[in-house]
């Protein structure tokens, strides 16, 4: 049995990695589907609404209690949502460019699938790393390298439509990644120079930072850093106050106006996939990743506190997508400009200023 | 006239990073999310109606059973939809209510062009067509939107009536007749 969970883990056999492969693919899948429902629940409950409460299945609405528990609860709902999606007609415009019309959908999801197989979620009590693709060094290079290709699916989206809304969306996504990035990586910076030592080889590695979060987590020896990050992962995924891509108010439905259906979905979920992997990265580059509380990163021991290790990720993960939720509830859209203000003259200087200081503070200290 | 001149105070550093305020907006969608919602969960919980509500006309008896409408047909010209259609008809003189004369044979609202606005309510002089506390009309096609007579009474039923116009004029009538004039 632990033979078996060590080969799915850590083996390079083919099988095993395609088998790792499709089980983080339907995990990033259902809870894309239930951050669905988290945020249908919380804007409820935040409006003062009950929320989806009527999807069910005969089947299961025939077990007593679990499932008035479950039809309550909307937990239904995403099944339904996903079914509606893949059974609605399929339209394909006529004065959209066909080709690029129907790759932007898959260039959207594929990065934000593909960034994930970097990420570390925990450790086995041998010391192994519990990833997709262990033994790899770069992990933060690649996840930012490949989470932001997700915009090429926003602007070839925006471009193929072939009609203004869609344009002006892909041309502020665009423009608001490529501001947010740099104070994103500059953030990232300040919190790797202070983690990683000269001698280390694999001083980009995801996992060295979690490991040098055993004592105190890095949000509180970098909350600036911390900030402007958490700023700069909402403005990345897109997700509100920073839905510039989207901005149903002003743009229709934005970059996916002229999309419906299945193509539609394929965005959704890759929106959320962002909202997934930027809570990921807050976790593991600030709030200690998989160590349970400051200064007691371990509980239990052995197996369980492996798995205790993985399970306390995912609270921590269902934690962070409840506040990206409960933000986007609360502070409506910033205006283009201010967004565009924001970025230059506000979180660029920032963190720029951040880096330095921690630059002269460790030349002082020696 | 006299110019009041609104002091506009500079924003603070903390204002302006706009992090107090939207600390505070959070705290507000907070204990929002903790009271009860105020959803009425619709076809299992209906709400209370308030009287003097409009809802779909009806026609009414009065508590006699006798049907309160004379086919005047004011309802059927004030109507601004044209909504209403009534066919008059005759009472028949063996009738206990002869002496009212007129009754509608046939009396139909077609509710597709119904606006609500109760004018025949209004008009109606002998208070025999009432916008009751009925708020929800479905019907799968146009006909079953259409309430003729028999569907009318039903939704009306019995209202209480102060007056008894018709049975203190046929009182008034016998009291004449006996007395010879």
């Amino acid at each position: 049995m632990e033979q078996l969970l060590n080969d799915f883990l850590l083996s390079k056999a083919w099988y095993f990695i395609a088998a790792r492969g499709l089980t983080a693919i339907v995990i990033l899948m259902s809870i894309a589907a239930y951050a669905v429902l988290l945020e249908r629940k919380a804007s409820a409950w935040i409006q003062g609404r009950v929320g989806p409460n009527r999807t069910n299945h005969p089947l299961i609405a025939w077990i007593p209690f679990v499932g008035t528990f479950l039809q309550k609860g909307g937990f239904i709902q995403p099944a339904a949502d996903g079914l509606k999606f893949l059974f609605k007609e399929d339209p394909l415009p006529g004065h959209v460019r066909k080709t690029t019309y129907i790759l932007a959908p898959i260039v959207a999801l594929a990065p934000a699938l593909l960034a994930l197989v970097m990420l570390p979620f925990g450790r086995l009590p041998t010391g192994e790393v519990i990833t997709l693709c262990p033994g790899a060094d770069i992990g933060v290079l690649f996840m930012f390298a490949i989470s932001s290709l997700g915009v090429y699916g926003i602007a070839l989206a925006g471009w193929s439509a072939n009609s203004k809304y869609p344009f002006l969306g892909a041309v502020r996504g665009s423009a608001q990644l490529i501001s947010y990035e740099l104070a994103m990586g500059l953030s990232v910076l300040t919190v790797f120079l202070a983690t990683a030592t000269a001698d280390q080889d694999n001083a980009l590695s995801l996992v060295s930072m979690v490991d040098a979060q055993k004592g105190v987590w890095n949000i509180f020896y970098h909350p600036i850093a911390a900030l402007v990050f958490l700023i700069c992962i909402f403005a990345e995924a897109n997700r509100h106050p920073f839905d510039m891509p989207e901005s149903e108010t002003d743009l229709v439905g934005g970059f996916h106006t002229e999309y419906g259906s299945f193509k539609f979905g394929l965005f959704f979920v890759a929106e959320y996939s962002h909202m997934i992997i930027g809570s990921s990265l807050f976790i593991v580059m600030f709030l200690g990743g998989w160590h349970f509380v400051p200064g007691m990163p371990v509980l239990g021991s052995g197996l369980f506190a492996a798995l205790f290790g993985v399970a306390w990720f995912f609270f921590k993960l269902c934690a962070f997508l409840f506040f990206f939720v409960w933000v986007r509830w609360t502070i409506p859209r910033f205006r283009y400009d201010q967004v565009m203000r924001i970025g230059w003259r506000v979180l660029l200087p920032v963190a720029v200023l951040n880096l330095i200081a921690y630059f002269l503070w460790y030349a002082i200290k020696g | 006239m006299a110019i009041k001149v609104v002091e506009r105070r500079p924003l603070s550093l903390a204002e302006r990073t706009y992090l107090p305020q939207i600390l505070a907006g959070l705290k507000v969608t907070w204990d929002n999310m903790l009271r009860p919602p105020v959803t009425l969960q619709y076809p299992e919980e209906r709400p209370t109606i308030p009287n003097g509500y409009r809802g779909v006309p009806t026609l009414v008896r009065d508590p006699n059973g006798r049907e309160k409408c004379v086919s005047c047909q004011l309802c059927e010209f004030v109507c601004p939809p044209k909504a209403i259609r009534i066919t008059p008809g005759e009472i028949a003189p063996t009738a206990s209510n002869a002496h009212v004369e007129k009754a509608p044979q046939e009396f139909e609202i077609n509710m597709l062009r119904c606006i609500y606005c109760g004018l025949c309510q209004e008009v109606c002089p002998e208070e025999a067509i009432w916008l009751q506390s009925q708020y929800s009309m479905t019907g799968t096609n146009r006909e079953m939107m259409v309430n003729n007579k028999a569907k009318l009474y039903e939704l009306g039923g019995t209202l209480p009536d102060s007056h008894y116009k018709w049975d203190r004029k046929k009182a008034e009538a016998e009291r004449q007749s006996e007395s010879g004039h």
